[in-house]
């Protein structure tokens, strides 16, 4: 495709475009009064129509044309926003996300909209006259621009040295498709008859097609009106032009003695020149951020991962070499080092926002499927994770969401008989925590029925009659993440189709996350989700092991001891100790990784407490040598399924030590 | 678009295991290294020697003798590391000794005998004999893929 360079362009902002027009959408629902509201719609829908125009995704283009011409009806009050409508443009965005998630697969966009645009066009019909009519009223633009000094100054100046002054409004055919190649090749025409001093809408919206058909320019030129009317007429899709000559500009100022600014002869470089005029309070806002491609942000992120294993290296010969100088500066750069890790992986960051922005338009379907009736409360949106874990969680988080008003949400009429009301909440919560971030699901609804989840976990042959007497709540609850394991009664297509809450359980694990559930019968269930802030650094206990190292990430650490050998126990074969009150199960790295070098005979065993969720065993280790921060690196496709590793780091000596998954080492 | 070109001369990379001579596209292989210190991996099949760090990635090192059935060697001043990488995989190979680049011709390519020095033919796309020397072509894919 020719515009394949525009194409990610495109698509970016196709799908921010589509999330504000959900997002719009929904508030409106909410206040059908309020036209900011319809404006935001409207503006977001035509910039789409626009691009789509312009790459030639004709459907898209044609179904958001016919959007917008409802929304026009309802912002001009012809129309009043009912559900009726709101759901009919729910569709249609529906219908624009198939397309572009099409385009963005490398499909060509095509979608049989005519039945949407058929109901959009009945909705238009009857009014749509008299919508016309005062469109054309307010469109009537008035000629007469409004100047700031710097620009009045230019125009006198130009006045006084034989220059006119034109003010020219051109008026795009009604099909013009490329508009922004319309107004490139306006601004070529007049940057070669003289220069473009303003434009409103200002160039960059112009550029973005961010105007309805016209659009008024201030030109400085030698030639007559009448000239530039004619070169301008010449371009193709150009409906009418108007050149009013001007010869004296509101409220003048004392010119003073300033050359003219020389005659600039690039049109992009005229082009920012418009900027200064109306949109001057806008701009800084805008220079606040830049848009980076994300494959910058990794490349950065794996040079500054070399720069920590150098880093590593360096402490360890500064350590070897005990000289005050270089110890200082490896101390030095240690910290900066740190400062650089923070600030990258703070660039990395994006708030859990991007994924949450779905989610209230996705229950508002689903309540509505279901019968229900839920109110989605979204607290810390705000809150931030790493940019690679963001992609991950959309999934299982829309899993577990649905569960929550599957399963846990009662219909309105079971609500009322228990006496909560008959709208259901379900919050969804996001917070930081240490290195951590939490997010939280929670419905007040009819809870998990321990009871119910042990028979279905008997049945399944999950646990046998004894261990269900002595399970303690979370573990049953636990058992819900089980494979295979739902407890819908009744198989519905929302959620219970038995590929269900293991899925979502290995998901999060995969991030190095941990899900927990609490629920209380008949009050509501809670879904904890606790997430690493970012994946490629991380910190771990180096360990040693029949003469190879370990690292064992610090987050499934729960303590380290040193236990002798006499506190050993023996239960069903297993070797246990009792630390801190608690039984705990030992497992031996050196057997687990067959390690080489034989067994060392010590009175003493080192312990690294490790946990997964409620379960927590001693993993015996020979030595331990201390806390780093490691780059975890992944074993390739070549390495696959390693029992019990995660990946792998290079050490500050360029050695390689293999990161424990102590998930795996827990049963 | 694809039209078949006769390569008239391949130029392949030749190395030593046991008293054979193999040869490898020259295109299929990034580096050839030293013998260096590896990461022995848990649980993983004999011929996976471990993991390496070469020039800050972690490199699988397999020893290619054991991979084709042949018996073990311990490594020597003339032991190197072939380094073959594709978009998926790196992958570093044992071998005896890599000493020469070498064009072969083509057509002289012939099919595999069913054991050639005990190796698995099923890694083989043929042999080439160039005067008095064989050399067997090793299929770099297949020992890539299983």
């Amino acid at each position: 495709m020719m515009n394949s360079e525009y194409l990610a362009v495109f698509l970016d902002e196709s799908q921010e475009h589509l999330q504000a027009v959900n997002d719009h959408l929904l508030k409106l629902e909410k206040q059908p009064e309020d036209e900011s509201i319809v404006g935001e719609i409207f503006r977001s829908a035509h910039t789409l129509k626009g691009m789509s125009a312009t790459m030639g995704y004709e459907d898209l283009a044609h179904l958001t044309h016919n959007m917008e011409n409802v929304l026009d009806l309802i912002r001009n009050k012809k129309k009043q926003a009912t559900t009726e409508i709101i759901d009919i443009m729910f569709q249609s965005v529906d219908s624009l996300e198939n397309m572009v998630n099409d385009i963005a697969s490398g499909g060509d966009g095509k979608l049989d909209v005519t039945s949407l645009v058929a109901e959009l066009e009945a909705i238009e019909k009857g009014s749509s006259q008299a919508v016309k009519e005062a469109a054309a009223t307010t469109e009537q633009v008035d000629l007469l621009e409004v100047y700031d000094e710097y620009e009045r100054t230019v125009l006198e100046e130009s006045l006084e040295q034989g220059y006119s002054v034109y003010q020219i409004k051109v008026e795009l055919d009604e099909k013009a498709m490329l508009k922004a190649a319309r107004v490139f090749m306006v601004f070529d025409v007049l940057n070669q008859l003289g220069d473009v001093i303003k434009s409103s809408p200002a160039t960059e919206l112009l550029e973005e097609e961010q105007f309805e058909r016209d659009f008024i320019v201030t030109v400085v030129s030698k030639d007559s009106g009448e000239v530039i009317k004619n070169k301008i007429l010449k371009i193709s899709e150009i409906s009418d032009v108007v050149v009013q000559s001007m010869t004296s500009f509101v409220h003048t100022t004392q010119a003073e003695d300033q050359t003219l600014q020389p005659v600039q002869e690039k049109p992009s470089e005229t082009k920012q020149e418009p900027e200064k005029g109306k949109d001057a309070q806008k701009a800084p806002e805008n220079n606040k951020t830049i848009r980076v491609n994300i494959d910058r942000l990794d490349i950065l992120m794996n040079l500054f991962e070399e720069l920590v294993i150098d880093r590593g290296r360096l402490e360890q010969i500064s350590g070897e070499l005990v000289n005050a100088e270089l110890t200082e500066t490896v101390e030095r750069m240690t910290r900066t080092t740190g400062n650089l890790q923070e600030i990258i992986l703070t660039m990395r960051m994006v708030p859990v926002e991007t994924v949450f922005n779905r989610f209230p338009r996705m229950i508002r379907n689903l309540s509505k499927d279901l019968g229900k009736q839920v109110h989605l409360e979204i607290v810390g949106a705000e809150t931030e994770l790493d940019r690679t874990i963001i992609d991950e969680i959309g999934d299982p988080l829309v899993h577990l969401l649905r569960n929550s008003i599957d399963h846990g949400i009662e219909t309105p009429e079971a609500r009322m008989a228990v006496g909560k009301p008959a709208q259901g909440t379900v919050l969804l919560k996001a917070y930081h925590s240490g290195n951590h971030v939490f997010i939280e699901i929670k419905d007040d609804g009819a809870g998990i029925s321990r009871d119910k989840v042990l028979n279905k976990a008997l049945k399944n042959q999950l646990i046998t009659e004894e261990d269900a007497r002595s399970l303690t709540d979370s573990q049953v609850f636990g058992l819900l993440f089980e494979p295979g394991f739902s407890t819908a009664e009744q198989i519905t297509d929302i959620s219970g189709r038995g590929v269900g809450l293991d899925v979502v359980r290995n998901t999060f694990e995969s991030l190095g996350g941990v899900v927990t559930v609490h629920s209380e019968l008949h009050k509501g269930s809670t879904f904890l989700i606790q997430l690493p802030l970012t994946l490629s650094i991380i910190d771990v206990m180096l360990v040693e092991t029949g003469g190879e190292k370990y690292a064992i990430p610090l987050t499934s650490i729960v303590e380290t001891a040193i236990v002798n050998k006499v506190d050993l126990f023996s239960a069903h074969g297993q070797k246990v100790i009792d630390f801190r009150g608690k039984v705990v199960p030992l497992v031996f790295m050196r057997d687990v990784f067959n390690t080489p070098v034989a067994d060392l005979d010590e009175d003493f065993y080192s312990l690294v407490i490790i946990q997964k969720g409620e379960q927590i065993a001693g993993l015996v280790v020979d030595s331990l040598i201390g806390q780093h921060d490691i780059v975890l690196k992944s074993l390739g496709n070549y390495l696959t399924n390693v029992f019990a590793i995660s990946g792998a780091t290079i050490l500050g000596d360029g050695e390689v030590a293999l990161i424990v998954d102590p998930n795996a080492l827990i049963k | 678009m694809s039209v078949e070109i006769v390569e008239e001369q391949m130029k392949v990379i030749i190395f030593q295991m046991h008293t054979e001579e193999y040869a490898i596209k020259v295109s299929e292989i990034q580096s050839i290294e030293r013998m260096q210190s590896f990461t022995r991996i848990p649980g993983t099949a004999p011929f996976i020697k471990g993991v390496m760090n070469l020039r800050g990635v972690i490199t699988p090192i397999i020893d290619l003798r054991q991979k084709l059935g042949l018996e073990e060697k311990e490594a020597d001043e003339t032991t190197r590391i072939l380094i073959t990488s594709n978009e998926e995989l790196i992958l570093g190979l044992i071998v005896d000794g890599a000493n020469d680049v070498m064009d072969i011709p083509v057509e002289k390519i012939e099919p595999t005998p069913e054991v050639v020095g005990g190796v698995e033919a099923h890694y083989l796309d043929g042999v080439v004999k160039l005067g008095s020397r064989l050399f067997s072509l090793v299929n770099l894919e297949k020992v890539m893929q299983d």
